[in-house]
């Protein structure tokens, strides 16, 4: 059934559909749409499920990890300063390997306070254990929730996922959603039962002492290969989800118009969707430009941009955050997957839309110029795009 | 897994995917660690429950009506004696039981 | 591709008007975009809402620099703000307010007047002091630009508003039929 949701509405929507058994979350803006519109379709009796209210997101990542050692689906949603709250339980439920799924509403970190879009919330998470995935449409947002539960309950996997959407881009733009049905995803993503869980005709104790000697180090090595794993779950359950839904995302790197470019720009979130309309100007003028969406950050699809780079001559990397002392996080990482290629394109970063700072097709125009203006190839170049002089 | 005996694994893929222990405390007999060890003058006890409230190591178990110590687990710690409202439990050296 | 800026002061609607109307072009087979730009989500605060309404999907995920049309809920505005900032040459700038369209000046531009907040009153929308007067507003709207019928107009504001639904369906026709618009504009 189609409708006119906003980015919230949908994820509320998807914790709806995936039947999310406990739902634990602090409203903070951007986010309390998500947490008023469960509230709304609990109160009108369309959604069964146990939501904890809690005092703060430090408490509601806490009792999420609780609810899924217990083997309950469980969902959870922040934002910016919140999710920074709840950085130690992060480690936690990736440690003690709880499937949760988190909406993250990527926006700017004070101060100045800013309630804009900015991915340096979830990108300052990257080494927390989770799988980090970024939206483009609301359409999305729903989408992939139902995947997501798909891919981290999988008992080769068994991590938990964050899903990030840009603060008002899409966490309050409203825009057609087609909501699928319930059976589909019922039969889609059938029950989680994990093999260990708190069960009183079962004790077990969770999240004990290890001493160096014995078995922190496997543990983590386990989490490792955990993540290496989830990297054919992603694109399996992308492949199964299209043959249900009839929708597909690309899985890690959604290419667009690539094929023979020699400039391919690289994006992550809503920003992705003015930049295909670059895309497609540059095209009808004959230049060669594409777009890779990033849409998975962790696990990094490293083999991806090896094969796109490959008859690729500048890859422009825009980063909607910054890792202050270096560079944008997407830069820097996308470099380091392709420094052992014999035969590497160069690569090219730009800082853009920090803080909400409208990415506009002027902005992408001027970035795509950069590129196409480069002409030493052993060049390499870092920029703040549209700096106010 | 390995249940209620001790957890040993010869290699990384024998383990669970996070630390989990079946029966560990069955296992780990913390009684072990105990220097002094509560002894109930029964006479004076006046069944209040206030040790078995108390004991931080559920190792004061009452068995019909009466406070008894479960020396598998009690750590010796103390608590149960400071807290008696009747001075019915004093803490004495293992080495001189 | 049409763009609509909504301006308005914090719990007067703006946002959710910017959405009732995206849902009405929805239900005439449309692709919409509807999105608030706000400092605080406080009341009184001024804030802009905006709506994107094509025949094909939209992808432009930016704000809205040259709006077809504008739409003012809190006449008071006019005086703070440049409401015909990167307006359209034949865009329309509908206005809540008691005054005569002649009497508002938004320079070369097509003014449409309607008086919302009395509409607002009269239907117990929102308080006496705080009238809520979005669906007052976009019955002049529809009438104006066209850009909905009134009959899904009225469809979006029975699915979205949560009570009073047919006080601001009636309010919505009102407005629809008491539009006042400047007879000197080009």
């Amino acid at each position: 059934m189609k409708k006119v949701l906003s980015g919230n509405s949908a994820a509320a929507y998807g914790s709806m559909l995936v039947r999310a058994e406990v739902i634990s979350a602090y409203p903070i803006t951007p986010q309390t749409k998500i947490v008023e519109k469960i509230a709304d379709l609990i109160a009108n009796g369309e959604f069964k499920t146990e939501f904890v209210k809690v005092e703060s997101e430090h408490s509601a990542m806490a009792a999420a990890v609780s609810a899924s050692l217990v083997g309950a689906r469980t969902f959870t949603a922040t934002s910016a300063q919140g999710l920074l709250l709840m950085h130690e339980i992060l480690h936690w439920a990736s440690a003690s390997r709880t499937p949760i799924v988190m909406v993250n509403i990527n926006r700017g970190l004070a101060p100045p306070w800013s309630v804009w879009a900015d991915q340096t919330d979830s990108i300052a998470q990257r080494d927390t254990g989770w799988m980090q995935f970024y939206c483009e449409s609301c359409q999305e947002v729903l989408d992939t929730m139902i995947q997501l539960y798909k891919v981290a309950e999988d008992k080769d996997v068994l991590l938990p996922a964050m899903l990030s959407e840009d603060a008002f881009l899409l966490s309050h733009t409203s825009e057609i959603v087609d909501i699928p049905d319930q059976e589909k995803v019922d039969d889609f993503l059938g029950t989680f039962d994990p093999e260990y869980k708190l069960d009183v005709n079962r004790p077990m104790s969770f999240g004990s002492l290890s001493m160096p000697h014995q078995y922190y180090y496997e543990f983590r090595y386990k989490i490792a290969e955990a993540m290496e794993n989830a990297k054919n779950k992603i694109i399996e359950v992308e492949r199964d989800f299209e043959k249900v839904f009839g929708r597909s995302y690309g899985g890690f790197l959604d290419l667009y118009r690539c094929d023979g470019a020699d400039i391919v720009l690289v994006a992550a979130g809503s920003m992705s969707s003015t930049i295909r309309i670059a895309v497609d100007e540059m095209r009808d003028k004959g230049h060669k430009v594409g777009l890779a969406r990033l849409r998975v950050f962790r696990p990094f699809p490293v083999e991806e941009f090896k094969k796109l780079a490959k008859d690729v001559k500048i890859i422009g990397v825009l980063d909607r955050s910054f890792c202050f002392g270096y560079e944008g996080a997407f830069f820097t990482e996308i470099k380091s997957a392709l420094y052992n290629m014999d035969d590497r394109p160069l690569v090219k970063g730009y800082v853009v839309g920090i803080g909400g700072r409208d990415v506009t097709l002027d902005v992408i125009f001027e970035i795509i110029d950069d590129c196409m203006k480069t002409t030493d190839t052993k060049e390499e170049s870092f920029k703040w795009i549209g700096l106010k002089g | 897994m390995p249940d209620d005996h001790e957890i040993n694994y010869n290699s990384y893929k024998e383990l669970p995917p996070s630390p989990i222990a079946t029966g560990s405390s069955l296992v780990f007999k913390t009684g072990g660690w105990r220097t002094m060890r509560p002894i109930i003058d029964l006479e004076k006890c006046k069944k209040c429950g206030i040790c078995w409230k108390y004991c931080p190591d559920v190792s004061i178990i009452i068995v019909e009506d009466l406070p008894k110590v479960d020396l598998d687990y009690c750590k010796g710690c103390g608590i149960c004696a400071n807290e008696c409202p009747f001075d019915a439990i004093v803490m004495v050296e293992e080495e001189s039981i | 591709m049409i763009e609509i800026r909504f301006h308005g002061r914090g719990g007067q609607g703006a946002v959710i008007g910017a959405e009732i109307l995206a849902e009405a072009a929805f239900l005439e087979g449309k692709f919409v975009q509807a999105f608030p730009y706000f400092g605080v989500e406080r009341r009184g605060a001024p804030v802009t809402a905006y709506t994107r309404i094509d025949d094909s999907p939209i992808r432009l995920r930016t704000n809205i620099y040259t709006p077809d049309h504008v739409v003012v809920l809190d006449p008071t505005l006019l005086e703070i703000i440049d409401v015909t900032e990167g307006l359209k040459e034949n865009g329309w700038v509908i206005v809540n307010s008691h005054k005569a369209p002649g009497d508002i000046d938004v320079g070369s531009h097509r003014v449409a007047v309607v008086n919302a907040t009395s509409i607002a009153r009269k239907y117990g929308l929102g308080s006496v002091s705080a009238p809520i007067v979005n669906t007052s507003i976009l019955g002049a709207v529809s009438k104006a630009t066209g850009v909905v019928s009134i009959d899904m107009l009225t469809s979006s504001i029975r699915n979205r508003v949560p009570s009073k639904v047919e006080e601001n369906v009636q309010a919505a026709k009102d407005a629809y039929n008491s539009i006042l618009v400047d007879q000197n504009a080009r």
